[in-house]
């Protein structure tokens, strides 16, 4: 991956300023390589990552949601994806290898609100043959990120 | 009461920047760009491995030369790597940490009197296991103006001396310097016509960011038969509380080594070693340490020059040596007013040769955010010089 890439994906707030200097390259430059970037849509995003137990009356909860799905001809699976991806319950949704199809992300306040969301509305779509789903207990890890222990480097301040 | 202590351990100088690392030692919140080991911890894979060697019982001795397997790792690594065939049999030993492959080298090859050169500037270990030896240190002094490298001219008139053995270390601790194959092959040259045994410490050639490193012991048959490579798993593989490290030579020097060795170390920890087999294995965190090094190199040394500390560009390790001599004080008191003044903590260069006194020794085995804030505080800190 491109060094400046590299970089964005782990510091989305870093400065044009410390960019150039990490890079070797100019300002101007790196600020025309992200516009690239950004309409080809190689950068998709900035987020920022949120570790929500930190956050009092916030936590929500968080389901995996496993779905077995009937594929439609000509289309396959693209199309009851999107009938699914498009509910804003649901935060992300890959399509998998294995005894289910779709794996679904599912985010709500509380575990009724993602209980009926199961039950009333992705359930009963036509195409969807089964589910199971499983509440997250504990994010241990995050997009690469240790949300639970940081880890310390012991070594002495000279040597 | 008589004195307890040998006499000539006793008029051993302790290294000379001792008293300046306890006032380091003893500040809180320095930002240090004083270590001289990697910044990264042990990558997972390895330590997974030390842990399960010790949930599988492994806390016994192993052979004095070392777990067989991880010489054949050794072996195998070598082969790939440099093209060096190395017998795992008898031609490598597995040994604490580089250090120790030093001290039996230098044991191995040196009784008093006979003479060691020694290329400065200097890792502080490199004149003072001579010296305990009771053997003479010829000091093969390079120049800033030719790049802190090795000048052959000079190689050539200390080898008239026939010295036992030479310590060749590159990249180098503490300037960064590493050597072309031209350059090797010129230095070779003149080694090839004596009996002195090239003692290689290639403990940094991983970390090589504009060549591919070359081992000495590659150079040819002749060249491998008169080279002791001393390797590790240490600056690589961000293992150096692991003490772990190898030597491998002609199968004479591996076994005067091991007589050593089995007598004063017995074997290193079989922990380590075991960690050490997947170490090898560990291309893909080597490559990621690599390019995070050498663009905190690009950045440092690119502003270290702006502000006033003068630097040659290092080619591998993770350390480079800025020229204090515009500043008219010793490398000491540099270090001590920078700390005092700043909180920024840098190696006095006369821990690396008494010629290096109006030089500093950075290491950039910190993180972007410290090597930012410090270069700050070293430019405030110079302005008002």
């Amino acid at each position: 991956m491109e060094d400046i890439l590299e970089i964005l994906e782990s510091n989305a707030r870093i400065s044009l300023k410390d960019l150039a200097k990490l890079t070797g390259k100019g300002e101007k430059e790196i600020e025309k390589a992200i516009k690239n970037y950004e309409k080809k849509g190689t950068i998709v995003k900035y987020k920022t990552l949120i570790n929500k137990s930190k956050i009092q009356g916030e936590a929500g909860v968080v389901a995996l949601i496993e779905v077995q799905v009937t594929p439609q001809k000509d289309v396959g699976f693209d199309l009851i994806a999107e009938r699914i991806y498009q509910f804003p319950e649901v935060k992300s949704c890959f399509l998998l290898s294995g005894t289910y199809d779709l794996l679904l992300v599912v985010e709500g306040p509380d575990i009724h609100t993602v209980a009926s969301f199961v039950a009333e509305k992705l359930s009963p779509l036509s195409s969807v043959r089964g589910t199971a789903t499983h509440f997250m207990l504990k994010k241990y890890k995050e997009d690469g990120v240790t949300l639970v222990k940081k880890e310390k480097n012991k070594r002495l301040p000279i040597s | 009461m008589g004195k307890q202590v040998a006499k000539h351990i006793e008029k051993l100088p302790p290294s000379g920047i001792r008293v300046f690392f306890d006032l380091v030692l003893g500040m809180p919140d320095v930002i240090s760009l004083g270590v001289g080991e990697p910044d990264f911890i042990t990558p997972w894979k390895i330590r997974e491995k030390a842990i399960t060697a010790l949930e599988e019982g492994y806390t016994s001795y192993t052979s004095n030369q070392g777990l067989m397997v991880l010489r054949q790792s050794i072996s195998t690594h070598l082969r790939k790597r440099y093209g060096l065939k190395y017998k795992a049999e008898d031609e490598i030993l597995i040994t604490v940490g580089v250090s120790e492959g030093l001290d039996l080298a230098l044991r191995s090859l040196c009784s008093p009197q006979d003479k060691v050169i020694v290329v400065s500037p200097h890792y502080v270990a490199y004149p003072a296991i001579p010296e305990i030896i009771g053997a003479k240190t010829l000091y093969l002094v390079t120049k800033e103006s030719q790049g802190f490298k090795i000048n052959p001219k000079e190689l050539s008139n200390l080898l008239r001396q026939k010295p036992k053995a030479m310590i060749l270390n590159y990249p180098c601790n503490p300037s960064g310097v590493t050597y072309t194959e031209k350059e090797l092959k010129d230095i070779w040259k003149e080694i090839s016509k004596t009996d002195t045994v090239v003692i290689s410490d290639e403990t940094y050639d991983e970390l090589t960011y504009d060549q591919d490193h070359l081992s000495f012991a590659s150079l040819g048959k002749q060249a491998k038969n008169q080279t002791i490579l001393l390797n590790g798993f240490s600056k690589s593989y961000a293992m150096t509380g692991f003490r772990t490290a190898y030597a491998c030579a002609n199968k004479e020097i591996i076994a005067a080594m091991t007589k050593i060795h089995s007598f004063s170390m017995l074997c290193g920890p079989i922990i380590s070693q075991i960690a050490a087999v997947e170490a090898l294995h560990s291309q893909k965190e080597v490559d990621r340490m690599r390019k995070e090094y050498k663009r905190r190199r690009d950045f440092i040394v690119k502003e270290l020059n702006r502000i006033g500390l003068p630097t040659i560009m290092p080619q591998g390790a993770f350390y480079c040596l800025s020229s204090i001599k515009q500043y008219k004080m010793d490398s000491m008191k540099f270090a001590t007013k920078l700390l005092n003044c700043e909180k920024v903590a840098v190696v006095p260069g006369k821990g690396f040769g008494q010629d290096f006194d109006s030089y500093v020794r950075i290491s950039y085995a910190s993180t972007f955010d410290d090597l930012k804030e410090a270069i700050v505080r070293i430019e405030r800190f110079l302005n008002k010089l």
